[in-house]
């Protein structure tokens, strides 16, 4: 007599009625191409791997800023702020997401590889799948917070230089960058003032705040100088017409800064620049500790199933 | 025969836009799709299919294939078969919100967006609390405050109302 074994009723399995056709469920089940529909072709002379990796950058510090950001989500002083972090996080995930999935459809090269009939996306493929030394974020991006002042002082600062680079990439060669920037602007301008506005609030608050406000300056303007170091992808996607060469809007990001300085009754801090390794920076994938630790948390479980359906 | 044939396909497209603009958005249901001006067109692909174009509110709006979802399941309904695109020139603005869907904001309790800003060249810093004329949408009364910039989406601010003390959101100029 042959061994019955036990088969679950459907009924009692709680993760079969997930797993139906209900578009309704989590957003809809199945994730399609962000970029559907979009005319991706690469420009006339503009070398795909080149477009890719400048993407990637792009795409990378965004999606870097949005995992710390995330960080904060029931953890800010707030309710308000909480949601102000989680709702600037979900804008540059957005960006984050469009990005990586033009540097994919530029070049399919730099995605990486999973099992065949993986239902990963490409977008996620390259958010999930590549290890610190791919990933080209700039440094300012992935360190830690140590409290609400240093991230307030973080935002202020990569905002600013993001809005200006987004400023110069609407008039992009790449049609799809060019959209991508147009909305990113919008999007930046309210990230910059609300830092900007609890930059002021914090300085001229209370002794406390502004001891805490001036040593997350101190901590996040090290990283400053990197953002205007030009990396030869960007000189060369800067000389190709897609992309923009960071060193031309440090002094737009100067004066923006300057103008919240003063607000601040605040010098520019007097530290030096954290150096790279052998000259290279996050552009180059030389990275700060802080990065393991993020990319463990953010990949993990994306790893763990890599032929997982969400 | 090609007179005929060109009637058709207007009737085809005309259930489909019909049918496209009747879909609400999943986040802000008393808005139709057409009304948030996220449908941006409706047209027919050379292989017979329709294509509905939708834009995405913010870069990150989660709602995206939600939308996607529900257009291609209506359409399905009135006998349609569709596909969906994505278009990210221009990038939307709440200028496209149409007067029809400032009202049912408005009706709702949500206050509807002024005008967005137009500009070109530098964006200016603005450290002072965002100027915009907005009324309580529940006593109409002018007199309020913003208790936070963000909402519960990412498209809305909140406020409060000095008059009646009710809170409310605001759709955000952008």
């Amino acid at each position: 007599m042959p061994v019955r074994t036990h088969e679950p009723d459907e009924h009692d399995n709680a993760y079969a009625e997930l797993l139906t056709d209900d578009a309704r469920w989590a957003f809809g089940t199945d994730f399609e191409d962000p970029l559907a529909g979009v005319d991706t072709t690469v420009p006339d002379g503009v070398d795909p791997a080149t477009l890719a990796t400048y993407c990637l950058m792009l795409g990378d510090d965004a999606l870097v800023l949005s995992q710390r950001l995330a960080q904060w989500c029931s953890n800010a002083p707030d309710l308000e702020e909480d949601i102000a972090f989680a709702n600037i996080a979900l804008d540059l995930l957005g960006q984050a997401r469009l990005l990586l999935a033009r540097a994919a459809a530029a070049d399919g090269r730099q995605v990486p590889a999973l099992p065949a009939g993986s239902p990963v996306p490409d977008e996620d493929r390259l958010a999930f799948f590549r290890d610190g030394p791919q990933v080209r974020n700039v440094r300012l991006a992935e360190i830690d917070d140590a409290d609400f002042a240093q991230a307030v002082a973080r935002v202020l600062l990569f905002s600013t230089w993001r809005l200006e680079l987004f400023t110069d990439l609407t008039r992009s060669r790449d049609a799809v960058l060019a959209a991508v920037a147009a909305k990113g602007v919008k999007e930046l301008t309210y990230h910059r003032d609300v830092a900007g506005r609890w930059f002021v609030v914090l300085a001229r608050g209370t002794e406390e705040s502004r001891r805490r406000l001036v040593a997350g300056l101190e901590t996040v303007w090290p990283y400053r100088d990197e953002l205007f170091a030009t990396h030869a992808v960007e000189r060369a996607a800067a000389q190709a017409g897609f992309g923009v060469d960071p060193a031309g809007v440090e002094a737009r990001v100067e004066a923006v800064l300057d103008q919240v300085l003063d607000a601040a009754d605040l010098a520019r801090p007097d530290v030096r620049p954290r150096a790279g390794v052998q000259g290279q920076a996050g552009r180059d994938g030389r990275h700060t500790e802080a990065l393991s630790l993020l990319l463990a948390e953010m990949q993990s479980v994306a790893r763990a199933h890599p032929e997982g359906r969400w | 025969m090609s007179g005929v044939v060109e009637q058709v396909t207007q009737q085809v497209l005309e259930r489909a836009r019909e049918a496209a603009s009747a879909v609400v958005d999943p986040e802000l249901p008393v808005l139709t799709l057409a009304d948030l001006g996220v449908l941006r067109g409706v047209t027919l692909d050379d292989d017979g299919v329709v294509a509905v174009a939708i834009t995405p509110t913010y870069s990150g709006c989660p709602a995206m294939a939600t939308m996607r979802d529900d257009l291609v399941r209506e359409l399905a309904a009135a006998g349609i078969e569709a596909r969906v695109r994505v278009v990210l020139d221009p990038a939307w603005t709440t200028d496209w919100i149409t007067p029809s869907g400032r009202a049912a904001l408005a009706a709702a309790g949500i206050s509807p967006p002024g005008p967005a800003p137009r500009r070109t060249g530098p964006v200016p810093l603005r450290l002072g609390p965002p100027r915009r004329a907005v009324r309580c949408p529940l006593c109409g009364s002018p007199d309020v405050e913003v208790t936070s910039e963000f909402g519960s989406t990412a498209c809305k601010a909140l406020y409060r109302c000095r008059t009646c003390l009710e809170p409310f959101d605001h759709v955000k100029e952008i």
